[in-house]
């Protein structure tokens, strides 16, 4: 059937900030639609409100709305681009709930607008448990016994006729938020409580326990001929109970049979034909190994993260072809784009084997529950293609980047016997690591395996590499080359043989090279073979034949970001993806070594040549040799990248762009000190001390306030403002001990505003596209912070000393590319913070809303050009006449016992893009976008610090006059009442109801303002109240300014209450 | 223990023994299935054939009786990169174990990938597994052998003795044994056939006298034109009987028919391929395992070519209205692989019930 001659016009809704449970996936698969769309001949028209993305690029869609993902917005594009159809299903669940909203509200009626791919009727079928489990029972698939339920109390008649554990689903949430499993009566209660507040519907679904079960994925594809495939298996090594983003998964099922295999194949067809989906499908199955019976776990009728993995692990673009069978064609008149000759109905085969692992944010969140479960709570995760499961595996723990290069953890070493079982039994994050470890002490694979619920054939995989440990501690420095080559077929990097034979890493690799014992590169190609296939996307092994052969044209290597993590989000690939298009502008070969299987930069299509490794300098070297480039580029890639660049060019590999020594600069503190002596640029004064005694007599010296925090950062919790002596020996006597070994930074603490400044420098020039400044003031991490561009408090000295320094800065660092600076102002007087001479979170957005196209020029000034020569001149660009403001977005709700309150250290996972024509109302749309349901009137609860009290009076006296209900718990509400401002006081937890816990459950407050006390009680107590709120999904603002820009915002609104229009129409 | 693989063309694996060790020739084939390699091992269509799995992992579920297509793999040798060696699999028993009492010769730790873009790129080509032989002792042998075109393969995996499956009361059907996986018979008495399969060799007019309801004619190895005596047989069944032809079958009744068929390069081995019902236009994904093709150009007037390949549009499939007979060069009874034309027994059924008359 040929594409529908009705449809001329889509709509692509994406999924907005990226959230635990919703993460780059769905740029990648927007993308890839939008660009398949496009090739169809159609206009697209995309809405997102993440601008640190690619699919929000000009060249990606026809038409980009940087907007919240809200009904009200969604629906005037539709009334402005009258599109002929919707596509819901490449925009996650986030997309998926817009689209049946739209549809639910009319406005898709109204306006002629098709639901493309997949109907309302099937999504709802899908994602009503209730109707998804009636479905089941009509087409006879097996599903675990269950009940929807609608109150607490009908979950408790439920546990009572089927027991514990029982497994809790929210209808319609992402990443099983306010999911769990419940062990008991009380766990019930919690569970179902805060489930029922999370659905978007009041549903819950309680299950039977299939917790042990093995868990395995398909994804399927349907077109409207009903020819349907499968296009990957997945196993997931965790058994059922634990969600599969948390799971370490492999690709393809290893341990099922064909009769196992087909049968849960048919099961997913016969599915996904019920379903009636057109496009791709995810489904989830529990098979119980011992009776070979099965169940239908859950169903996605979109594409997922699942997906994601699936196109990547078999080259098989699923997205891509989804948006293509969505607007109407079919899978045998579409071709596969990897053989070129061959169409896309068929099953891919690969010949290798793909290990999926999480990464979690624990090493941020260090007090947060690490127990794994069926609610989400990893932030990215990394891929690794090998031939043997050892070396994936292997290459897997090394790409997460989380200082372990094998499975051996120290933390892990130390552990008794019983602490070790312990950690097999309950899965954490760490449960691979307790897993080799158990296997090196002696303990059996079918003793593990029992624990774990994880099949033998893993745990006997795991000690597989175990015992080749062992092989090699006792060959020792006699290493043979037979053994040599073992290990490095299973994946054992140089540095790790060298720790068991006691050779050096260079001994090794002398030896490796003696014996010709190189890494070969084979190709992804969909078919294992079968046909010839020109994909340029390898993976690494060690074989006979390498299929990376050279090519004549010069290339450059580009080095990738690796797993989103908090920090490093998905910025950093939007940064490679442009820095990959940019050199091939240049007329290069561009390759891009990467392991995140989320992303843009991991298509195929994407580079010339794409490397499916980890970011280890070992893997990056072999890739480096295979490939011998002119340069290889670092600073797009985040810290990961940059990271490489010392032992990149020690060994001799030339650095593009701005070089390492300049690196080091900038992130040697006392080389960092000197160099703006040099250039008389202030900073805040500062030093590490060691001792109690040497932080009273700096601190004397540097003079209060002062920023006080441990060297080691734990979680933001630690680091304080301190404003007198006592304070200062408080901190140090009660939170932090300061040593040789943990020394204490103790800095001058500059109250003021933060800026941050993203430049480009070609050695001669600096050209400055923009200021950012922060609502919140000095002491929270940037990325946590609202942004606003232009600036709107600074003076015009002020700017003009940012611009003065930045270009100082950049030229007597010899930067060539991209560099961010952070600074705070305090009146005229500017300092600086930090220096980062490389690509920064804010890239993205800022060349969005600029125009500049930012890495394109960093990237052709690394390779030779100048600004000059690309038509830009120095200075900094003049200010625009909208205002665009960037929100952070939190994931606070999946990360039980996780601290709230904002630091230091970034918590984020991802931002929104507000864009207007005044700061009020850009910040409404940032704030809306964030999930930060701005409430228009209702009730506040407000528990300050008492130094933050005499501030809170008088915002919490512009919230009256808007006329918000104040609540305040009793200190606060004394502070109020002598100000005049009438508060409810609200009881704390100890001191009986109605509590601030009644509050939240009744649905009173809109909206909580909470800031961080400090001292022992008041401390828990606000942590409490901040978690609670963060359970029942209220907005907490843990910072006054933020408190004060989203007053603004409501206020500026209750004057003018006609919805916002479109930018053009304003003005 | 050392092992070598030899290829025609003179390329040299070196791998480690699997199985049985010894010297063991064939013609060098790839299957790019990922599950059942059991299932695999024992279609007695790779008699006559050394078989490299181009999925790196084999043996990780260990071995079931449930699983074999065959009473004994006719196989020639199996290539691997990975043999699963777990002494404790859950059958108790492993590749190595498994090869070993059937008599089979491998190989392991071979990159089998670097092995099917040869055949791939080179056609499918005679090749020696050796754990005695030099390299150039095993090309040698290698000059000497016969092809596979030149062997009688069906004679040596067909049923010695006439048996029996299946309820007594069932819909009684014949299956001319060419190498018949266990799964075609297993199909059948799903449905409640009672189902006779016949040795190669046997005349038409025995199958006749029989009196089934139809006759399938089963898969198998080798050159169909080596097969004349089946081919003869088919040919007197047409019009007699309902047919159903298999993969070889399918061939036979092509060249019964007076048709020709023509060795591929390399041929469809795998769970992956995609078919076109041209009748329904409509694919489905299909197990595959076979060499040669049927030409379309020779196909006589009345044949009608039900399903092409959607990869390379070699026939896949014929119906014969006059004759109430259809074919398929694909594996319906899946084992390994996709389900999803098991329908075609169905009808068959609807075929042998109505009776040549009615088709």
């Amino acid at each position: 059937m040929p594409k529908d001659p009705s449809i001329k016009k889509v709509m692509v809704i994406g999924s907005g900030p990226i959230v635990i449970g919703q993460a780059a996936e769905f740029d990648y698969a927007g993308t890839q639609a939008c660009i398949s769309l496009k090739e169809e001949g159609l206009e697209v028209v995309l809405i997102n409100s993440n601008p640190a993305t690619i699919m929000t690029d000009s060249e990606i869609a026809d038409r980009v709305y940087i907007e919240p993902l809200t009904l009200e917005f969604a629906e005037k594009v539709i009334r402005r681009e009258k599109p002929d159809g919707l596509l819901p299903t490449l925009g996650g669940q986030v997309g998926l709930n817009l689209a049946v909203e739209l549809a639910e509200s009319g406005v898709l009626a109204e306006e002629g607008v098709k639901l493309l791919g997949t109907p309302l009727s099937t999504i709802k079928k899908a994602e009503d448990r209730e109707m998804f489990k009636n479905l089941m029972i009509e087409i006879g698939e097996p599903v675990p016994e269950s009940k929807i339920v609608y109150s607490v109390e009908e979950a408790f008649s439920f546990a009572k006729e089927t027991g514990f554990p029982l497994i809790v689903r929210p209808s319609y949430t992402l990443g099983g938020t306010g999911g769990g499993i419940a062990y008991d009566e009380k766990d019930l209660v919690r569970i179902v409580d805060i489930g029922l507040k999370q659905s978007r519907i009041h549903q819950v679904l309680l299950e039977k326990s299939l917790l042990g079960m093995k868990e395995i994925e398909f994804e399927v594809m349907r077109d409207s001929k009903d020819q349907c495939i499968t296009v990957c298996s997945m196993e997931n090594v965790d058994p059922v109970g634990i969600h599969t983003g948390d799971s370490i998964v492999v690709a393809p099922c290893q341990t099922l049979n064909d009769k196992e295999y087909q049968m849960l194949r048919s099961a997913a067809i016969k599915i996904i034909r019920a379903l009636g989906v057109e496009g791709g499908c995810n489904i989830q199955f529990a098979l119980d190994p011992k009776t070979g019976r099965y169940y239908v776990i859950e169903v996605n009728p979109r594409v997922s993260r699942s997906s994601a993995l699936a196109s990547k692990a078999t080259g098989y673009p699923i997205a891509r072809i989804a948006a293509k069978i969505a607007v109407g064609l079919t899978l045998d008149e579409i071709k596969n784009p990897v053989t070129g000759k061959t169409t896309a109905c068929f099953e891919p085969a690969v010949d290798y084997v793909v290990v999926k692992m999480p990464r979690w944010p624990f090493d941020k969140f260090t007090e947060a529950d690490r127990t794994l479960g069926t609610q989400m709570k990893a932030t990215g995760e990394v891929m690794a293609i090998e031939r043997t499961l050892e070396g994936a595996f292997m290459k897997a723990v090394r790409s997460l980047e989380q200082g372990a290069v094998d499975i051996a953890l120290k933390e892990i070493e130390g552990l008794s016997e019983d602490e070790l079982i312990g950690k097999i039994a309950k899965a954490t994050d760490e449960r691979l690591f307790a897993i080799a470890e158990a296997l090196r002490r002696g303990i059996g694979v079918d003793e593990i395996s029992a624990l774990s619920g994880i099949d033998p054939f893993f745990v006997r995989k795991i000690e597989n590499i175990v015992k080749l440990e062992a092989e090699l501690k006792a060959e020792g420095k006699n290493l043979s080359e037979g053994l040599l080559k073992k290990a490095k077929r299973m994946g054992f990097p140089d540095v790790v043989i060298a720790k068991h034979t006691g050779l050096s890493e260079k001994e090794v690799k002398e030896l490796r090279d003696k014996f010709s014992i190189r890494p070969t590169y084979k190709i992804v190609d969909t078919c294992a073979a079968e046909f010839e296939a020109e994909t340029p996307y390898f993976y690494s092994t060690f074989e006979t034949e390498n299929e990376a052969k050279p090519e004549g044209k010069e290339s450059v290597v580009i080095l990738g970001a690796g797993p989103i993590r908090i920090g490093q989000g998905i910025e950093f690939d939007y940064c490679c993806v442009h820095a990959v298009w940019a050199t091939k502008k240049m007329g290069y070969r561009a390759i891009i070594v990467n392991n995140n299987p989320e992303t843009v930069s991991t298509d195929y299509s994407t580079a010339d040549r794409l490397y499916f490794e980890p970011l280890y300098i070992e893997d990056v070297m072999a890739v480096i040799e295979n490939e011998n480039p002119i340069g290889v580029m670092v600073q797009f890639g985040g810290q990961t990248a940059v990271n490489l660049s010392w032992e990149l060019a020690k060994r001799g590999v030339r650095i593009l762009g701005t070089q390492v020594e300049s690196i080091d600069i900038a992130e040697d503190r006392e080389k960092f000190d000197t160099f703006l002596s040099e250039l008389s640029i202030p900073r805040p004064k500062g030093c590490a001390v060691r001792s109690y005694e040497e932080a009273l007599k700096k601190a004397e010296e540097i003079g209060f306030p002062l920023l006080v925090r441990p060297s080691y950062v734990l979680g933001g919790r630690a680091m304080e403002i301190v404003y007198d002596m006592d304070e200062l020996k408080a901190y140090i006597e009660e939170a932090v001990e300061a040593s040789p070994e943990r020394p204490v930074l103790i800095d001058r603490y500059i109250c003021g505003t933060e800026v941050e400044v993203d430049a480009i420098c070609d050695g001669k020039e600096v050209l400055i596209p923009g200021i950012m400044e922060h609502i919140e003031r000095a002491g929270i991490h940037s990325g946590d912070s609202i942004a606003v561009w232009p600036p709107r408090t600074l003076s015009k000295k002020a700017k003009d000393t940012i611009v003065d320094y930045t270009v100082k800065i950049a030229l007597k660092l010899g930067v060539k590319g991209l560099l961010n600076i952070q600074f705070v102002v305090r009146g005229d007087e500017v300092y600086v913070l930090e220096v980062n001479p490389r690509s920064s979170r804010t890239v993205p957005y800022l060349s969005k809303i600029t125009g500049v196209p930012m890495v394109d020029l960093a990237v052709r000034i690394a390779l030779g050009e100048t600004l000059e020569s690309l038509g830009y001149s120095g200075g900094i660009l003049p200010e625009p006449d909208f205002v665009a403001v960037k929100a952070p977005v939190f994931s606070f709700g999946k990360l039980t016992q996780a601290e709230i309150s904002l630091g230091p250290e970034m918590k984020s996972t991802g931002e929104v893009l507000g864009i207007e024509r005044t700061f009020e109302k850009a910040l409404y749309k940032a704030f809306f976008a964030s999930g930060v349901r701005v409430p228009k009137g209702g009730a506040i609860l407000v528990t300050v610090a008492d130094r933050d009290k005499p501030e809170a009076v008088r915002l919490i006296k512009g919230f009256k006059n808007l006329g918000f209900e104040i609540y305040a718990t009793k200190g606060t509400a004394k502070a109020l009442k002598e100000a005049g401002i009438d508060a409810k006081v609200v009881n704390k937890w100890e001191e009986g109801s109605p509590n601030v816990m009644d509050l939240f459950r009744n649905g009173k407050i809109n909206l909580v303002i909470n800031t961080l006390s400090r001292g022992g009680g008041s401390r828990r107590d606000g942590f409490k109240i901040r978690r609670a709120a963060a359970d029942e999904g209220i907005p907490c603002l843990t910072s006054l300014d933020t408190a004060w820009a989203l007053y603004r915002a409501i206020e500026a609104l209750s004057i003018d209450i006609i919805p916002l229009e479109s930018i053009s129409k304003v003005g | 223990m050392k092992s070598i693989l030899v290829l025609e063309d003179g390329s040299v694996f070196e791998g480690k023994a699997l199985g049985l060790q010894g010297t063991t020739w064939g013609e060098l084939v790839f299957t790019t299935g990922m599950t059942g390699y059991q299932e695999t091992i024992t279609d007695p269509s790779y008699a006559g054939q050394i078989v490299v799995m181009t999925y790196p992992l084999i043996g990780n579920y260990g071995f079931f009786e449930e699983f074999t297509e065959s009473e004994k793999p006719a196989l020639r040798g199996l290539v691997v990169r990975e043999g699963w060696g777990d002494p404790k699999g859950s059958s108790g028993e492993n590749l190595d174990g498994y090869l070993k009492r059937h008599g089979i010769i491998g190989i392991d730790e071979i990159d089998t990938r670097a092995l099917a873009k040869k055949i791939r790129d080179g056609g499918v080509m005679k090749a020696v597994i050796s754990t005695e032989l030099e390299a150039e002792e095993a090309l040698k042998l290698l000059r000497e052998v016969p092809a596979l075109e030149d062997q009688e393969l069906v004679k040596a995996v067909t049923t010695k003795e006439i048996k029996t499956y299946g309820r007594e009361d069932g819909m009684p059907v014949a299956v001319l044994d060419l190498g018949a996986k266990q799964s075609i018979v297993k199909s059948l008495v799903e449905r409640c056939f009672r189902v006779t399969v016949f040795p190669a060799d046997t005349p038409a007019k025995t199958l006749v006298d029989f009196n089934p309801v139809g006759v399938v004619i089963s898969n198998g190895p080798g050159d169909p034109k080596k097969a004349d005596y089946a081919v003869k047989v088919t040919r007197e069944l047409l019009g007699k009987l309902p047919l159903f032809g298999i993969c070889l079958g399918h061939q036979i009744i092509a060249l019964a028919l007076g048709a020709n068929t023509y060795k591929l390069k390399f041929g469809h081995r795998g769970c992956n391929h995609p078919v076109k019902d041209l009748r329904k236009d409509k694919v489905y994904i299909t197990s595959q395992n076979h060499g040669f093709a049927v030409d379309p150009k020779t196909l006589p007037e009345g044949t009608e070519v039900t399903f092409v390949n959607v990869n390379d549009g070699t026939v896949e499939g014929l119906w014969i209205p006059e004759y109430g007979a259809f074919s398929v060069q694909f594996h319906p009874e899946a084992s390994p692989g996709p389900l999803d034309t098991g329908h075609l027994f169905d009808e068959f059924i609807a075929l042998a019930k109505g009776g040549i008359k009615n088709a």
